[in-house]
């Protein structure tokens, strides 16, 4: 079984690479980006066959180590 | 006064930080080198630095994997039973992700990698770290990294000021950490995380001795037989 974590920054926290992201693609000419938030896509395979229990356990390893749940947000996907 | 430092893959001032300790702890008492991988502390600690550098890579987050490693359970265990510790750089990256200080040390504001020497504000001399300073008095040490910018929430910021546990400002914010802090301490007052390296200016030779103070605050507080 496969899943899928995305870490992306709590809303109101600044994110200075996001911004820069922004200004780059205005250089380039992308003028209708907005706001741009950078975070990150944590794929990972498990030997665990029950999606419930698999997302459990997922959403525990998050808490305890993929996200900082101080600034950061997570979502799971079990795929 | 005993002393030990971590060491993890991708340290690079444990043996500076060592240094410093070995020269305010006195006769043949010699800082312990501690890998990461022990599951135990020395008996008979005083203190515990946890050094600068790039611990584990910076994968992940810096300072995330090194707080999840064995010897860590120990060190907090120490701290929570009263222990010293003293966090550099990415030791204080490591104590917020152990838990043991708030807050998150997040990528500078201008997205630069800051390396020079800053003015530093000792904003308390109510901790062993401090206590030979004058509040207020303005320090030099220098600052290298690029996830220096404290952060914390609203509520976070209101106890540490409240409860005095902000250590150092600058006096000049290289990095954007909100209300220019630099380092804190916990609430027991036995745990301090700063940004800035007092171990990297601890002798003449090193072009200035503005962090031996640190140092020798220490080891005048911890008078261990």
């Amino acid at each position: 079984m496969k899943a899928r974590v995305h870490v992306t920054l709590k809303n109101g926290v600044l994110d200075p690479q996001g911004a820069a992201v922004r200004h780059s693609l205005r250089a380039l000419g992308f003028d209708g980006v907005e706001k741009v938030r950078q975070g990150k896509i944590i794929e990972m395979e498990l030997t665990e066959t029950d999606a419930a229990k698999a997302e459990e356990q997922v959403k525990a390893m998050c808490e305890k180590l993929l996200a900082n749940t101080v600034i950061e947000d997570y979502a799971v996907e079990i795929l | 006064m005993r002393a030990a430092v971590i060491q993890f893959p991708g340290s690079n001032c444990d043996r500076d930080l060592a240094v410093a300790f070995d020269k305010v702890s006195g006769h043949n008492k010699q800082t312990q080198m501690v890998w990461h991988k022990e599951s135990s502390l020395p008996q008979g600690l005083d203190v515990i630095g946890i050094p600068g550098g790039f611990s584990f890579g910076d994968y992940l987050r810096c300072g995330a994997i090194a707080a999840r490693s064995p010897i860590m359970r120990s060190v907090v265990d120490f701290a929570n039973k009263g222990g010293y510790v003293v966090g550099i750089c990415n030791g204080f990256q490591v104590l917020t992700e152990s838990g043991l200080l708030p807050g998150v040390l997040m990528r500078n504001a201008q997205l630069k990698f800051v390396c020079k020497d800053v003015g530093l504000k000792v904003e308390t001399t109510d901790s062993i770290f401090t206590n030979e300073h004058k509040k207020g008095d303005v320090v030099t040490y220098p600052v290298a990294h690029h996830e220096g910018n404290y952060t914390a929430d609203a509520e976070t910021l209101k106890t540490l000021h409240g409860e005095d546990r902000v250590a150092y400002t600058y006096t000049n914010n290289p990095n954007g950490a909100m209300d220019d802090i630099a380092g804190i301490l916990s609430e027991n007052r036995r745990v301090l995380g700063m940004m800035p390296h007092p171990e990297r200016l601890n002798d003449p030779e090193l072009g200035g001795v503005d962090g031996s103070k640190l140092f020798e605050s220490i080891a005048g507080s911890l008078v261990s037989a």
